[in-house]
């Protein structure tokens, strides 16, 4: 008997050193590969097995972004980080499984649907100039993967309800109902993903098994009386906080499709380390006796509510300490008894989060409309020492660092420019770079993608990574309304294949299901490049020269084509002989003197005409003086 | 003359019928004399019009909004600000012989606030002579090998990233700070800029990261913005070239003391950047004030002329008008106030402006005279900064990566009392929030607005299509005059020959002799030439003579001057000499040399009123006149008439005034008496302008010397 669709939802909280505090929201439905529903589900959205179904798809996923992770203060190698800290703006890989070419189909086409499904001008990255096809550098997915972003997407609501919709209970019900729009969207970085995974036999395509996982992380700063006691003695103690002080709402039931329903709370290694256990000495004990009333109820804090069950961090090779899980059910909780959670510290910590070994960071070099340069410097972190040690068995220890870089076709990539400088020396790109995949951009029609594994030392302090760029030109039609803000560079990704971020807990639990090793990977920041801008009023003039032009040459084409001069010479004969009329005269002698045959100056013409002229001006200074004298002794 | 030979050829036989455009053309160099006098007063005329011409400044951008929000800086940020302010003035702060506590204090400030922060140190660099470095983009900085631990500046960089946005751009706040002899004002500035900071930290609304730097200030202001700015958008990587500033113990220990602070995470040594910088804003206060009450200058000119967007001042000027109550202002020619031949001006501009009204109430062009009054001082002063190409301040340093920047010098009334101090902070720090509020706005850069305009007051404004018009009207007779000086010596020649047979025995034979001699301006082409080309060697004779050690201005001036003409003989002596001789006896020689010298004189103006406009229209001021006057003494004297004698008067004056020195003291003398002036003043004033890579030392070196050089040897002509 095939096996039930399934939804379970999770919560998970996280303190970060900053005084901040992580919510991550995680919903998991899954479809059994089976035909004897036919087309209908009960509990899965019909609209993203459709998707798979028509597309084919064998693993996608779409995140919404806003704001920046902040690498250096929320840690980046444990699980929930690297793979939820995405780059600002809209970011969209799938692989498929269909034949090598029809892809670029299946992706368009995949593009205009999740843009009419979630709202967003997904479509966009239709273009092939928009999309890139990474090669092997991109951690999570290899093969006929197809990548996008759209860094310059703002994201807010109404991204988001699309996406509450396709949760079973909406946000009606079970922890869905913390979820308030305004609140998280004032939070300090937002990420909403949906993850698409299709199992079992895809061959026959429909036949497969899907499953979707929405998860939505928000760091928010609990809302605290830090305001207030700002300059207090304890203003490094951390606030406190409970789920009804930061979301405003406590859980008030599950949602009763769901097949699990918890909340976690999540102390990481370096906080861990900090808060000294009293049972610390003796961790045996402590990893066997979970249900043991002292890893909650601690000197440093309180917990507001009994957790279920604990779980310790199974120990790995290389770290002294670790981490702890406490779980909540929200199932033993009623409308009459509503589910709260709070956390009160007592005493000041502070610690740091795990870093991945080097922090990258990406800034543009070079002033001027004409050249730059993108540079991504990678900084070593605390974490890389102790992580050294224990990783060198061997003398030659080397540290693998990928980079996957996208550049828009406008920002025109020297790819011999490449350099790299491993702790302030500048040394030959091919001692230290183990493989280079370099796709070159064409002009509107494809990105550049680089793709680079660099191989440094183990003790590296610094390293930098600069390639310099022209700044095209486009057409202006190709501008975007604001050209002036200047273009996006999409983030490039960092990604550490020597590593792996996992956390196993000893009790097995729906959290690590898939307890499968997620690399270790960071997006750097969104670079913003001014390009020179068109006069956008430039069509006006355009018109209105070419207009003066044109003119200028019928009108003297016309007049050479009419002239005859043999009988404009006659012409002027017989008018010299003939004797003309008042203005005529008047005109003939101005123009002869334009022509410069007498020599009076210019200022005096009316003075040396005949008298019937000059007392025709005197008549018409007369009668102007007459009316300007009226006028201004009139008023 | 043109016109003679004209009417006797015409009366001959039926002329043919000429275009009108060149009939005009013809018409205007025959009357080139009458011309070039009405355009050239036409032009000084519409120079002093300016003022009158000037429009109130609009803001052009909408997305700017500035005002529409009321100010949330409270007196709880004030009090913030204030506490730094006693920090840093407390003496026990101040006992630190390198000043690093009060750096260490304003990054502790900065810290305990959530910020990030980052200390970026430096070496000043000396501006140096780069002979062909003008109009390049800024270098990534010389190598220098002997730094030594003692001389280095500190600049502490505190960055707020905007909660919600995408960090691409951001809005630089710059204090510069001395910490070894700092006065109040610069803690009061600092005051200021943390109460903002602190303001900053809190609001929901940033969407770009806002950078705020105190600038070291120990070796010029300019100077650490310059460093900092050089290390943010050209670093180094490679340290062949940094120095090993690292073995100073002072350093060290001011970042270790750093290392284990509690928001340890927060601080690196690394240099810390945001995303493109949008605009910046550099905040001073000025110590000593004599006003009575609380002002703001505004300075925003940067190198070679380049300004700011206006809607960056408008906005300023806006804020603090109409929502802080501070008076703006901008630079003035103070000298220029009590001028009563400005202030006659002013009221006759004004009279006739009330005439015009009473003929057609529509015509308002009129302003009053003590109004034209300051808006001349302030445009000439607006002026001779944009000609100068020197920055007035640290705000120049992000001009050179094209961000608009300027500078905000607070004089408040000077009390001491406490109410008085906060409300300089409130007011101060309201302004700066309403203007980083406003940027924060932008979703483009700026763009909507001018970039070309001279100020006539904080409010007003002359754009590029206005004042061109004066500068077009003046050097608009020199291709006339040129061309008909040309034509003139050509046909003057002709005529000694035609006249003794009839103009219809001009022969095939003669054609040959004509040919020739239309050629004969590639000679006094060649003279122009070679004192072009020396010019240009007088240009580069600067950097040499700076190689030489221990010279005092006066002496390095006067191995410049005779340097220079001995460069000038050789070079006359070598390559001219032999030509000269052979044409000296031909007349009319020094009319083709005019004529060149005009018409190169007219492109280098034209060229420069591209690069430099205010350099170009004072240069033209003082050239055109000369060019056009310039005639053999010879000829003035042998003519004897009244006429002649008022030219010989003239082309003396004016030659004296148009040498570059001369016309220096000159301006020197009128802007500060003529008392301590001095000859090695015009060495330093040479000094700073290619320190600063201005165009005016190009112009000065390769225009306006030979130019003068030529007039001089048209004077002394012999003919």
């Amino acid at each position: 008997r095939p096996k039930q669709e399934e939804f379970s939802e999770e919560l998970l909280l996280k303190p970060f050193p900053d005084h901040k505090l992580l919510a991550h929201f995680h919903f998991q439905s899954s479809a059994p590969p089976s035909t004897s529903n036919g087309c209908h589900h009960h509990l899965f959205p019909k609209a993203i097995s459709q998707l798979v179904q028509k597309f084919r798809i064998k693993e996608m996923e779409l995140s919404f972004t806003q704001g920046r992770w902040n690498y250096e203060s929320w840690g980046g190698f444990d699980p929930i980080s690297s793979s939820n800290a995405k780059p600002p703006g809209v970011e969209l890989w799938a692989v498929f499984d269909v034949p090598q070419h029809h892809i670029d189909a299946s992706w368009k086409n995949l593009t205009h649907t999740l843009s009419g499904l979630f709202c967003a001008p997904i479509n966009f990255l239709e273009s092939t100039a928009t999309y890139s096809t990474p090669e092997w550098s991109f951690p999570p997915a290899s093969g006929n993967v197809r990548y996008g972003t759209l860094p310059c997407e703002a994201v807010c609501t109404e991204n988001l309800t699309p996406w509450l919709k396709l949760l079973p209970c909406r946000d009606k019900a079970g922890i869905a109902l913390l979820l308030d729009g305004p609140l998280l969207y004032r939070g300090f970085y937002h990420s909403q993903r949906l993850h698409l995974t299709s199992t079992g036999s895809s061959s026959e395509g429909i036949d497969s098994g899907i499953i979707l996982e929405q998860t939505l992380t928000v760091v928010l700063q609990p809302n605290s009386e830090m305001a207030i006691e700002v300059h207090a003695s304890e203003k490094h103690i951390q606030p406190s906080w409970s789920l009804s002080s930061i979301f405003g709402k406590q859980v008030s039931g599950i949602c009763v499709l769901a097949k699990s329903s918890s909340v976690y709370l999540l102390l990481d290694r370096g906080l861990l380390a900090e808060l000294k256990f009293p049972n610390k000495e003796n961790g045996k004990s402590a990893a066997n006796g979970l249900t043991s009333e002292n890893f909650w109820s601690n000197p440093s804090f309180e917990l507001s509510a009994n957790p279920d069950r604990i779980f310790l961090e199974e120990s790995s090779s290389h770290s002294k300490s670790l981490s702890i899980l406490y779980m909540f059910q929200v199932e033993k909780y009623s409308e009459s008894e509503p589910f709260d959670i709070g956390l009160m510290w007592k005493v000041p910590v502070a610690w740091l989060c795990q870093q991945t070994p080097l922090h990258a960071s990406r800034f543009l070099m070079g002033s001027g409309n004409e050249r730059a340069a993108i540079a991504i410097s990678l900084k070593s972190t605390q974490f890389t020492e102790g992580f050294m040690s224990a990783n060198s068995k061997d003398g030659s220890c080397e540290l693998r660092v990928a980079v996957f870089q996208v550049v828009p076709w406008y920002v025109k990539v020297y790819f011999h420019s490449l350099r790299v400088f491993v702790d302030q020396q500048p040394r030959a790109v091919s001692d230290i770079i183990e493989k280079i995949h370099v796709s070159p951009s064409k002009d509107k029609m494809s990105p550049g993608v680089m793709e680079v594994v660099l191989k440094l030392p183990c003790r590296v302090n610094t390293a930098a990574l600069t390639i310099e760029f022209d700044k095209g030109f486009l057409r202006i039609d190709e501008h975007t309304s604001d050209a002036n803000q200047g273009f996006d560079i999409p983030s490039a990704i960092i990604s550490f294949p020597n590593f792996h971020a996992s956390m196993v807990f000893l009790k097995d639990d729906s959290l690590n299901k898939s307890p499968e090793k997620c690399p270790v990977m960071s997006y750097t920041e969104v670079l913003l490049v001014p390009l020179t801008t068109p006069d956008f009023s430039m069509p006006y003039n355009v018109i209105t020269i070419t207009c003066t032009v044109f003119a200028l040459y019928f009108g003297s084409l016309l007049n050479v084509l009419q002239r005859r001069v043999a009988e404009e010479e006659r012409f002027l004969k017989a008018k010299a002989a003939k004797k003309t009329g008042r203005l005529p005269l008047l005109l003939s002698k101005l123009s002869a003197k334009l022509r410069g045959r007498r020599l009076e100056p210019l200022h005096s013409p009316p003075s040396s005409s005949s008298f019937i002229n000059s007392k025709l001006v005197l008549k018409v200074i007369l009668v102007a003086g007459l009316a300007v004298g009226w006028q201004y002794f009139s008023s | 003359m043109a016109e003679t030979k004209e009417k006797s050829l015409s009366d001959k036989k039926p002329k043919p019928r000429v275009r009108p455009i060149v009939r005009l053309g013809i018409f205007l160099i025959s009357h080139s004399f009458h011309v070039s006098v009405v355009c050239c007063t036409a032009g000084v005329l519409a120079l002093f019009l300016l003022p009158v011409l000037a429009k109130n400044t609009y803001i052009s951008e909408n997305a700017l909004m500035p005002g529409s929000a009321s100010p949330m800086l409270s007196n709880q940020h004030v009090s913030d600000g204030n506490r730094l302010v006693k920090d840093l003035t407390n003496p026990n702060s101040k006992s630190s012989e390198t000043g690093i506590e009060s750096h260490k204090i304003i990054a502790q400030y900065m810290l305990d606030l959530g910020a990030e922060v980052s200390f970026h140190k430096f070496h000043p660099q000396m501006n140096q002579f780069h002979p062909l470095h003008f109009f390049s983009s800024p270098d990534s900085g010389k190598i220098q090998e002997n730094y030594s631990c003692s001389s280095y500046g500190i600049n502490t960089v505190g960055i707020i990233r905007a909660p919600r946005g995408d960090g691409k751009e951001a809005i630089v706040l710059v204090t510069p700070y001395n910490a070894l002899k700092s006065g109040f004002g610069e803690a009061l500035s600092l005051g200021i800029a943390y109460s903002v900071f602190s303001l900053l930290t809190q609001v929901t609304w940033l969407a770009k990261d806002i950078i705020w730097l105190v600038a070291d200030s120990q070796y010029g202001e300019y100077a650490a913005v310059a460093a900092w700015l050089r290390e943010y958008q050209t670093p180094k990587f490679s340290s062949l070239s940094t120095p090993n500033a690292e073995m100073c113990p002072d350093v060290n220990n001011l970042f270790e003391l750093k290392g284990h602070s509690i928001s340890g995470s927060k601080f690196s040594n690394s240099f810390r950047r945001a995303g493109t910088m949008a605009a910046a804003l550099v905040l001073k206060v000025r110590d000593q004030n004599e006003q009575f009450e609380d002002t703001i200058s505004i300075y925003a000119e940067a190198s070679n002329g380049q300004m700011p967007n206006l809607d960056l001042i408008n906005v300023v000027n806006y804020l603090a008008v109409h929502r802080q109550g501070l008076r703006v202002n901008v630079e003035k020619l103070w000298s220029l106030l009590n001028s009563s031949w400005l202030k006659s001006l002013g009221e006759i501009f004004e009279s006739l402006a009330k005439v015009a009204k009473s003929l057609y109430p529509k015509w308002k062009f009129g302003i009053p005279a003590t109004e034209y009054v300051e808006g001349t001082a302030t445009l000439a002063s607006s002026l001779y900064y944009q000609a100068l190409g020197v920055p007035t301040g640290p705000h120049g340093a992000f001009r050179d990566y094209q961000v608009d920047a300027i500078t905000l010098e607070i004089s408040p009334k000077f009390s001491l009392d406490k109410v008085w101090r906060n409300d300089i902070l409130l007011r101060g720090g309201r302004l700066i929030e309403g203007v980083i509020r406003s940027v924060n706005n932008l979703l483009e850069k700026f763009h909507q607005s001018f970039f070309l305009y001279l100020l006539t007051s904080p409010s007003k404004f002359v754009s590029v299509g206005v004042y061109m018009i004066a500068f077009a009207l003046l050097i608009a007779p020199l291709p006339m005059v040129a061309a008909s000086l040309y034509v003139d010596a050509n046909s003057s020649s002709n005529c000694s020959k035609g006249d003794s047979s009839t103009p219809s025995a001009i022969t095939d034979t003669d054609e040959h002799s004509i040919a020739i001699r239309s050629w004969r301006w590639l000679n006094s082409a060649k003279l122009v030439f070679i004192v072009h080309l020396w010019g240009a060697i007088v240009s580069l004779l600067p950097y040499f003579i700076s190689q030489i050690p221990d010279c005092s201005p006066t002496t390095s001036f006067m191995i410049w001057v005779l340097l220079s003409i001995l460069s000038l003989l050789t070079l006359n002596s070598v390559l001219a000499s032999p030509l000269a001789c052979a044409k000296a006896t031909q007349e009319k020689e020094w009319a083709l040399v005019k004529s060149v010298t005009i018409s190169s004189v007219f492109i280098g103006l034209g060229l420069m009123s591209v690069i430099n406009f205010a350099t170009a229209e004072i240069g033209a001021l003082l050239m055109v006149p000369m060019c056009l006057l310039a005639q053999p003494l010879k000829l003035d004297v042998r003519a004897g008439t009244l006429r002649s004698f008022c030219r010989m008067i003239c082309n003396l004056v004016l030659g004296h005034i148009a040498f570059p020195p001369a016309a220096f003291f000159l301006l020197k003398g009128m802007l500060d008496g003529f008392g301590n002036a001095n000859v090695g003043d015009f060495w330093m004033w040479v000094e700073s302008l290619w320190a600063w890579n201005s165009a005016t030392y190009l112009f000065i070196g390769m225009v306006q010397l030979p130019c003068w050089v030529l007039c001089i040897s048209i004077l002394f002509h012999t003919c």
